[in-house]
């Protein structure tokens, strides 16, 4: 992500709104399951990259960002971060299904979910294409779900702590908790500041866990039960949603109805979807050059 | 003569090239632990080990330009693209180094290398992810390239590229991996450079390499239904170019639909369209055609990516045109 510098105060400002939040975090959870749902059932097609199990990494960074001045780019497993600039699930859920009412206009599909408006710059479908140059306000971060498509990142990385690979360029870096949203909102809070106050970048890696498989064809057997298990113990909505009922913020029953509404709208967004016109043929030479 | 996959052609291939000679090895993402990306490499780790079979970090450009440093030295490797379209990440690598070299170094340091992988759309991908690169590489002088289409093509074609001294592209497709075909039990090698003459016919020359020989024997097949018999002219190599059979197709024909997945411009069937043109003009009854991929980046609506790519139905009306026939 990046940022303009000319926002000062407005990120140290901000008291952070954790039940907004965790509704944020929801919706991505439902709206990947039901994403899935549709891929069995072959309304969806091509490559699918769930973001299950990540999503207090993109909530908790975007949530400091001011999208009308800053922007953020990411790669193909994008649908997290969408939701969370704001995005219409109307329009992503539409684009998963290859509708003229989709985000990309159903050119795009799962990997390229596209928002001047919002100032989300897309999915790219490349590893490692996003590059850096100059001294920047940007806020690299390495998500690390820890597999690549089936290869264990320590197997193929000469470091374990990703957070140093800027140091060559004097850029500073941190490990961080990703299935901690708190923990997440802090740090890439100060990240942020620095780069509106001092207009420098910074690279966080963010430790998180993909639950699913790498895409919808990866059955993940590289890993074990029982490591899943163990990050499912750690879920981050689950970590959130103790924390806001020990601090009284939420009760039980206003967790069960946000998490109803959420799985509502993300039935709405897929009859949407369902019902909206394929593109018109002529479209395939539309938005080639302007 | 056992019917196998293509996948399994190429597997085979690879197994027993390196039980041939032991300085071959494969590397690329996920060829090992994880048998492949589209399981080509199934087993491989297993028999010959991880110092033959060797994963590697993301980073096509990094090592495709260790695997031609140990060309140079000596080493036979194949390189696994996951798919081309990440070798675009390594083509300075593969145009720089892998095409140069021998030229470069007058004469001293020859390539032998394969750079293989899945070319070209399946489905549903959109634009980053299919793209039919063929013409892209067969630009490069210093490289050769080929494109099998059937069983028994690739694991001839990919026995010969291990063993060229040359680097061999070698251009495959994630649609194709399971298709079937007859392969013989003894071994065989097929020559590169050569194309293949799949059906004959006496009115019109399809010309065609990879993928789409299917479309355009399915087309064929159509066109037979209405009288019109078709010389079907599988290059399998795009450089070197098999011109002799190009050549002697159009001169039997007189007419000819040349059919590739790339895009339009500047590609190899306006290339091939050039040469019939300048060397087989006077055999010619009407103007080449070309039945290419649209000119634009793939869509991901699944109409829309049929409508850009080549089809029976486009490459029936190119051959009816040739043909001077108009369908009421
Ligand atoms: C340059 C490039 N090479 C290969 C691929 C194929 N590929 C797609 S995803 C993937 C694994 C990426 O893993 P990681 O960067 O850890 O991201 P994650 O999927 O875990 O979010 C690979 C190898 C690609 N998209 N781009």
């Amino acid at each position: 992500m990046t940022s303009d510098k000319t926002t000062k105060q407005e990120t140290a400002k901000k008291t952070p709104d954790l039940k907004h939040m965790l509704g944020q975090m929801l919706l991505i959870r439902r709206f990947e399951e039901r994403a899935a749902q549709a891929y069995g059932l072959r309304k969806i097609g091509g490559f699918l990259h769930l973001y299950i199990g990540q999503e207090a990494v993109a909530v908790g960074s975007i949530a400091h960002l001011d999208l009308k001045r800053d922007y953020v780019y990411t790669a193909y497993r994008d649908h997290g971060h969408a939701i969370a600039c704001g995005m219409d699930i109307n329009g992503l859920m539409a684009e998963l299904y290859g509708k003229e009412a989709g985000c990309s206009r159903g050119k795009g599909g799962s990997m390229h979910f596209f928002d001047k408006e919002k100032h989300f710059m897309g999915g790219n479908g490349i590893v490692g294409a996003h590059i850096k140059i100059w001294n920047l306000p940007v806020v690299f971060i390495c998500e690390n779900n820890q597999y690549g498509m089936g290869t264990d990142f320590r197997r193929v990385s000469s470091v374990e702590d990703f957070s140093i690979m800027g140091q060559s360029y004097g850029i500073p870096g941190k490990q961080v908790n990703g299935m901690d949203l708190l923990e997440v909102h802090k740090e890439v809070g100060e990240a942020v500041k620095r780069a509106k106050e001092e207009g420098t970048p910074s690279l966080l890696e963010i430790k998180t866990y993909r639950y699913k498989g790498h895409s919808m064809s990866d059955p993940a057997k590289y890993r074990t039960k029982e490591e899943l298990e163990e990050y499912k113990n750690q879920d981050p909505i689950l970590i959130l949603k103790s924390h806001l009922l020990e601090k009284k913020l939420l009760t039980e029953d206003e967790f069960l109805k946000m998490d109803k509404t959420m799985k509502e709208q993300v039935k709405t967004a897929a009859d949407y979807a369902e019902k909206s016109p394929e593109p018109e043929l002529k479209s395939l030479y539309e938005d080639v050059l302007v | 003569m056992a019917v196998i996959t293509y996948r399994e052609a190429l597997r085979q291939a690879l197994e027993e090239e390196m039980h041939r000679d032991k300085n071959v090895i494969l590397l690329g993402e996920e060829v090992a632990q994880y048998n492949g990306a589209y399981k080509v490499s199934k087993g491989l780790l297993d028999t010959f080990g991880e110092e033959r079979i060797i994963d590697t970090p993301i980073t096509e450009e990094g090592f495709t330009g260790v695997a031609i440093g140990a060309a140079m030295a000596g080493m036979r490797p194949v390189v696994e693209w996951m798919t081309f379209n990440f070798s675009i990440q390594a083509m300075d690598q593969v145009f720089n180094n892998a095409a140069k070299m021998l030229y470069m170094s007058g004469g001293q340091f020859n390539i032998p290398i394969v750079f293989r992988g899945p070319n070209g759309p399946a489905e549903y991908l959109a634009s980053q992810h299919s793209q039919a690169l063929a013409s892209v590489y067969a630009h490069f002088p210093g490289l050769k390239v080929v494109a099998p289409a059937t069983p028994y093509d690739a694991k001839g074609l990919l026995k010969s590229a291990i063993r060229d001294d040359n680097p061999v592209v070698f251009m495959e497709a994630e649609l194709m991996y399971a298709w079937e075909g007859d392969v013989p039990d003894n071994e065989y090698l097929i020559e590169i450079g050569k194309a293949d003459l799949k059906k004959e016919g006496d009115d019109v020359s399809i010309i065609t390499f990879g993928k789409p020989l299917q479309i355009v024997t399915e087309a064929a097949k159509v066109l037979e239904k209405k009288g019109i018999y078709a010389d079907i002219l599988d290059l399998l190599s795009l450089r070197p170019l098999d011109e002799e059979a190009i050549l002697k197709t159009v001169k039997k024909t007189n007419r000819a639909v040349i059919v590739d997945e790339s895009w339009p411009v500047a590609g190899m069937a306006s290339h091939i369209g050039w040469i019939i043109s300048n060397k087989a003009f006077d055999f010619l009854d009407a103007p080449v055609e070309l039945v290419t991929s649209e000119d634009v980046p793939m869509p991901y609506n699944h109409t829309l990516e049929l409508a850009a790519q080549p089809s029976v139905d486009k490459i029936v009306q190119a051959a009816q045109k040739v043909m001077y026939i108009r369908e009421a």
